[in-house]
């Protein structure tokens, strides 16, 4: 879906937890999320550090969009 | 006798379902679930002396760290030959099969096999290192998976000579090997011209590699930029009212999310059947972020969140549908305007 996306000329950043899954199906923008049941949080953790922790990873997919990349990149 | 050593994961190790899918390796004495059938193939040729059972979710979170223990745990049995599961359309297991595969093949010096069906992402990620079996989608193909996998494994166990790929059953690994045959390579290669120009079926004997890239699309300004969400992960509105299906899914939905700041156990689930639902169920920002988004909307760093979000079940779901699904969403994000997508999987 993210490969479509970006051939329509959407820049997509994808937010998963196997990266290396994301590469082989062709994602350019990848953000390495935290597990596969709750990729944007952390149960474990309190509310407040829980959101934090997703705000921190979504303002992280936000600067993969301002980036301007050649090839497929792992925003770390 | 040829000593094989076989991983499974939670499932087909009979340890349990989803909600077993965190479970770090383990290691038991013997075949368990499908070894049993292995075992009734390979007859007093080869025995499974041990099964290695890692839970997918565990495995795929932690490639690095289950790896080293996995070859830990399967070092002291000194196996022949290594086999994993076969993982049919899994996409976890089938990517553990394989990182467990060629990880044996590099630090043991032993051949590997594993089965897949070829849409798995396991394949493409593993197919020039190791010898996947072709499979159906689902277990229902079990009996012929193993037949085909037994075999190989014997042959790769006894250095027996190893066939073609349609001979042997096998995705393609892109090696060239020397063979005679009795015309030569112009003659074939005119009689496949002639077959071409009439319209006729013929087989090429070098099919070209199918890079499908799609070079990245141009950086955006988020502050001035409206963004989308989409996701894979099965978030819909409770009660899922366009009945997604849990695995391989025959469509998308399209939701709207204008005036909701935050997603919750009584606004919206998870439709996916592919990880345990637990958490998602509990948040649903967990896997699709709308509460931060909004925040991010009031502070000024995106523009403006899209009405509406769109989500299908990436489980076991055909490349084709996915291919289709985000086709058609990119005609209708673009048509409103939608500069950027955040695109979230599980």
């Amino acid at each position: 879906m993210v490969k479509e996306l970006e051939r329509a000329g959407i820049p997509t950043v994808h937010i998963c937890t196997i990266v290396p899954i994301s590469k082989t199906v062709g994602a350019n923008r990848i953000v390495p999320a935290v597990a596969i049941p709750h990729p944007l949080g952390n149960p474990s953790l309190g509310f407040k550090e829980e959101y934090a922790l997703r705000k921190k990873l979504i303002e992280k997919a936000l600067k993969a969009l301002e980036t301007d990349i050649e090839s497929q990149t792992v925003f770390e | 006798m040829l000593r094989v050593v076989h991983y499974l994961n939670q499932f087909f190790g009979q340890i349990g379902g989803e909600d077993k899918a965190s479970i770090p390796p383990m290691v038991k004495e013997g075949p368990v679930g499908p070894g049993m059938a292995f075992k009734g193939s390979f007859g007093d040729k080869a025995e499974i002396v041990a099964t290695v059972i890692c839970g997918d979710s565990y495995f795929n979170e932690n490639i690095e760290k289950a790896t080293e223990e996995i070859l830990q745990m399967i070092e002291k049995y000194k196996p022949d030959v290594f086999i994993a599961g076969p993982a049919f359309n899994a996409g976890r297991y089938g990517t553990a099969c394989g990182t467990i595969c060629k990880a044996v093949q590099d630090k043991f010096g032993i051949p590997a096999v594993t089965g897949m069906y070829p849409e798995n992402p396991g394949v493409d990620l593993y197919k020039k290192n190791v010898y996947i079996i072709k499979t159906t989608d689902s277990a229902a193909g079990m009996k012929d998976a193993v037949a085909k996998m037994a075999k190989l494994t014997l042959k790769l166990g006894f250095k027996e000579n190893i066939g073609a790929h349609e001979e042997e059953g096998y995705i393609p690994r892109g090696m060239r090997k020397n063979i005679f045959v009795v015309e030569r390579g112009s003659k074939r290669a005119v009689e496949m011209l002639i077959k071409k120009l009439k319209g006729e079926p013929f087989t090429t004997e070098y099919p070209m590699p199918d890079f499908d890239r799609v070079s990245p699309a141009k950086a955006v300004k988020v502050k001035e930029s409206l963004i989308a969400l989409v996701t894979s992960g099965g978030i819909v509105p409770k009660g899922n009212p366009d009945h997604i299906e849990s695995s391989n899914a025959s469509k998308y939905g399209k939701y709207v999310i204008e005036g909701i700041d935050n997603l919750t156990n009584k606004t919206h689930e998870t439709a996916h059947g592919g990880y345990d639902p637990v958490y998602a169920n509990e948040d649903p920002d967990r896997v699709l972020p709308v509460d931060v988004l909004r925040e991010l909307e009031r502070e000024g760093k995106i523009g403006k969140l899209y009405r509406y979000y769109y989500a299908t079940v990436g489980n076991g779901t055909a490349v084709a549908s996915a291919k289709k699904y985000a086709q058609s969403i990119a005609k209708e994000l673009i048509a409103d305007g939608v500069k950027a997508v955040i695109l979230t999987s599980t």
